[in-house]
């Protein structure tokens, strides 16, 4: 053909959903704005302003690690601001800036774009963030403000003066097995105790969680498995009297909700099939039951989450879903076969 | 009756553009046809005409070489070249070119028979074989040959009018206007098989279509016919089989071998055509639509007309199409040109506006969101597929089962990373099929 072909082709499909990834991220970014919402209204407007020194942090953080290794710049993805966000949803209300900022870029740089970026990391940024600056600053990553007008952290400032008190779970409280009488159900239910920023209010967060499933963003496999998983757990073995009554406040009462929500079902570091998505969760909620019932620390989401997230390669290799056709009695018919040949060539080499 | 598969994805349906058009006659005869003497699953025909020959609608001009069906002259005239032509798949193919005369004689051996009641199941067969009769929703396997083949096997027939390509409509109109067809046809094929029972599955965007043959069937409930939850690719005949009865046809197995034979709506009306009124299969219902045509239409016409008359019929472009592709936007085939022609199996020319047609340019990294995974109909696992594939590293992706892949499209539809999945996979397959031929 002398001409130039007229139409561009390419293989099939030509029709692609109109989700991309920066939707999809956008859409976790609008799910986590109840639950800071919530927080502001708690702990005050240090809150918003501690979210907004995180994210910046980890889009200048992103941004300067691609432009110093000369890599294409994706902080348009939107993955650094929920980093930023998630970071310090899990960190207490007055923590210095300083700190958070430490935080964000331990998680964006040597958690995530050391390992390749988007897509690549095998840990959670946020939770690895978490995790080292309680290595590093236990006394004010455990810093609790207590929720209420009167006792918001101020803007500025190192909020000494702030009143603090204990979350549910801490040796105050449960993991002394004792069950917070000033604190109702309905206050871990909507957030009105103390704890990190993000992760208080499990009315709010469950609200996000729900627009992810409606917007089919989220499974609701993991954190309905990981949840019922710790249900399950703790009203079997509840620390104190009454398994209802404890089983609900270890719901509720912590970081469950925001693990199981936001972290645990991170694309990038949770198991790709079904079946490895519903070992995961269980794991993550058996690890989070030990270490809040024997571990040093009084919470353990995130660790728990962490452990699990490093299995992920292994759980999907096990976990691979059932080939298309394939009944049980193929399979094991299939099995009596091999191991039958294996016999007559054992036999056959013996004789 | 309602079983479920597993995954598939709900593209924009677009088939607003043409479902309530009436099937059109075509407002000019083409002036040529070229008819591809490959348009079937199997071996290409042998031209059995010269150049010169004059020929009449419905005269054997390829007969079968090995699996194949034969192909008849769709216009009546001159031969006037036997030669490799471009196809709609790409790769030239042989092909009997034909002028049109314009005087439309048929040929004197197609007549409609009058014995149509005492026909034995051996000679259904031989005339759906002598009519050239092909699936003609896609892959185009010889129906003949799937016919005796189920013989004595299969318990249980499904006729698929899922239709679950977006924009296509003409196996739509085909079941709305030519109800009777698809009714008595498949009567036929159920004597062949000498049963007493069958299906037909019809998305349920379709609602008017199983009403209406739901009416035609009656009182006698020889026939189901089921309405199914829209969803791609129901069509597709894995599926379909899973959908209405439960069963999954095991790898490297075929249909028969879990008691079923599918068919599609436009062959079993082949089949009546064929049976009652004597004609091979020479023409056939064609969407032409997409937002770059003026007029979007369903027509019948001959087999050979190229795409380019298909598309003045539909009044011409409105603006330059973006991609032109033979088939359904999910798993039909992009053309180069407008000279390619329609054979048995083309249900669908779209033309794709600029807007219709996103960008493919911005691929990104995957995020292993797994919506691959939670889609794919064959339990397949592309995210991992695709890790393999693209380092070249084939035989991972074999033990990752990608040979069961069916390049339906879901995965790469869904993916927001925007990758080529389905290309990987097609590459990974050919070069696992070299490494197979080598040893």
């Amino acid at each position: 053909m002398s001409e130039q072909h007229k139409y561009s082709v390419a293989s099939s499909p030509h029709a692609v959903s109109p989700v991309g990834t920066r939707s999809l991220m956008v859409d976790v970014v609008i799910a986590l704005i109840p639950a800071l919402c919530m927080s502001v209204y708690f702990f005050g407007p240090r809150a918003l302003t501690t979210t907004l020194v995180s994210v910046l942090g980890c889009v200048f953080f992103e941004w300067a690690y691609q432009k110093a290794m000369k890599k294409p710049v994706t902080i348009g993805d939107y993955s650094a601001v929920i980093t930023g966000i998630l970071l310090v949803f899990v960190c207490p209300v007055t923590l210095p800036y300083w700190m958070i900022l430490i935080g964000d870029f331990f998680a964006i740089v040597l958690v995530k774009q050391l390992f390749g970026g988007l897509g690549t990391n095998f840990l959670n940024p946020a939770l690895a963030g978490r995790a080292f600056l309680m290595l590093s600053y236990p006394v004010p990553m455990t810093t609790w403000v207590k929720p209420g007008k009167e006792f918001w952290a101020s803007i500025v400032g190192d909020n000494v003066d702030v009143v603090t008190g204990a979350t549910i779970l801490a040796s105050d409280y449960m993991k002394s097995g004792i069950l917070p009488e000033d604190r109702s159900l309905w206050d871990a239910f909507i957030g009105n105790v103390g704890g990190c920023v993000g992760e208080t209010s499990a009315l709010m967060l469950l609200i996000g969680g729900l627009y992810l499933v409606f917007r089919g963003v989220m499974r609701k496999r993991i954190p309905v498995v990981y949840i019922l998983t710790v249900a399950v757990l703790t009203f079997i073995f509840p620390r104190g009297d009454g398994n209802l009554t404890w089983m609900l406040y270890e719901i509720f009462g912590g970081g469950l909700i925001i693990g199981a929500v936001f972290m645990a079902t991170d694309y990038v570091t949770s198991p790709n099939t079904p079946r490895g998505e519903i070992i995961y969760a269980i794991g993550c909620g058996v690890f989070t039951v030990f270490i809040r019932y024997f571990g040093g620390y009084p919470e353990g989401v995130s660790y728990a989450i962490l452990l699990m997230n490093v299995c992920v390669w292994i759980i999907d290799q096990y976990a691979m879903p059932p080939r298309y056709g394939v009944t049980k009695e193929m399979k094991n018919a299939a099995k009596a076969k091999a191991k039958a040949d294996k016999l007559a060539a054992k036999e056959g080499a013996g004789s | 009756m309602k079983h479920k598969f597993y995954g598939g994805v709900h593209p924009a349906e677009n088939k607003h553009a043409t479902e309530h058009k009436p099937i059109a006659q075509l407002a000019k005869a083409p002036a040529q046809v070229v008819i591809p003497m490959s348009q079937h699953i199997g071996a290409p025909c042998k031209p059995v005409v010269a150049k010169g020959d004059q020929v009449l609608i419905g005269q054997m001009i390829g007969e079968t070489a090995g699996l194949g069906a034969p192909i008849h002259a769709s216009v009546s005239g001159k031969v006037v070249a036997v030669e490799p032509r471009p196809t709609a798949a790409g790769v030239p193919g042989m092909a009997v070119v034909i002028e049109n005369d314009f005087e439309n004689q048929v040929s004197p051996e197609c007549k409609p028979r009058d014995n149509v009641d005492s026909l034995t199941p051996q000679e259904i067969i031989d005339i759906v074989r002598d009519a050239g009769i092909t699936g003609m929703g896609g892959a185009g396997f010889p129906t003949h040959v799937k016919i005796s083949s189920a013989v004595g096997k299969a318990d249980t027939i499904i006729i698929n009018g899922a239709e679950c390509e977006p924009y296509i409509t003409a196996d739509h109109r085909l079941m709305l206007e030519q109800g009777e067809k698809v009714i008595t046809g498949l009567r036929f094929i159920m004597r062949a098989l000498e049963l007493d029972h069958a299906y037909i599955g019809i998305e349920d965007n379709k609602m008017d279509a199983v009403a209406h043959l739901k009416s035609l069937v009656g009182e006698k409930a020889d026939i189901s016919v089921e309405a199914l939850h829209t969803c791609y690719p129901q069509g597709a005949e894995k599926q379909l089989i899973q959908r209405i009865t439960g069963r999954e046809v095991p790898p490297a197995k075929l249909p028969a071998d879990v008691g079923c034979c599918v068919f599609n709506v436009g062959t079993v009306a082949a089949v009546y055509d064929a049976v009652v009124n004597g004609m091979p299969l020479t023409q056939r219902i064609i969407t032409v639509t997409g937002a770059a045509v003026k007029n979007p239409l369903n027509l019948v016409a001959p087999l050979g007309t190229s795409f380019e008359h298909l598309v003045e019929e539909a009044d011409g472009f409105i603006e330059q199409p973006s991609r032109v592709i033979s088939g359904g936007p999910m798993m039909g085939h992009a053309v180069y040109e407008l000279d390619v022609t329609m054979a048995k199996a083309t249900n669908c020319v779209l033309c794709l506006s600029k807007k219709e047609m996103p960008g493919t340019s911005n691929m990104q990294t995957c995020i292993r969101c797994a919506k691959c995974v939670n889609v794919c109909p064959m339990h397949l696992t592309p995210v991992y597929m695709n890790l393999y594939a693209k380092k070249a590293e084939w035989r991972e992706t074999e033990e990752l089962r990608i040979m069961d892949c069916m390049e339906c499209g879901c995965c790469q539809y869904i993916c927001p990373a925007r990758i080529p999945l389905v290309q990987q996979f097609r590459t990974a397959k050919f070069e696992l099929r070299q490494l197979a031929m080598k040893k």
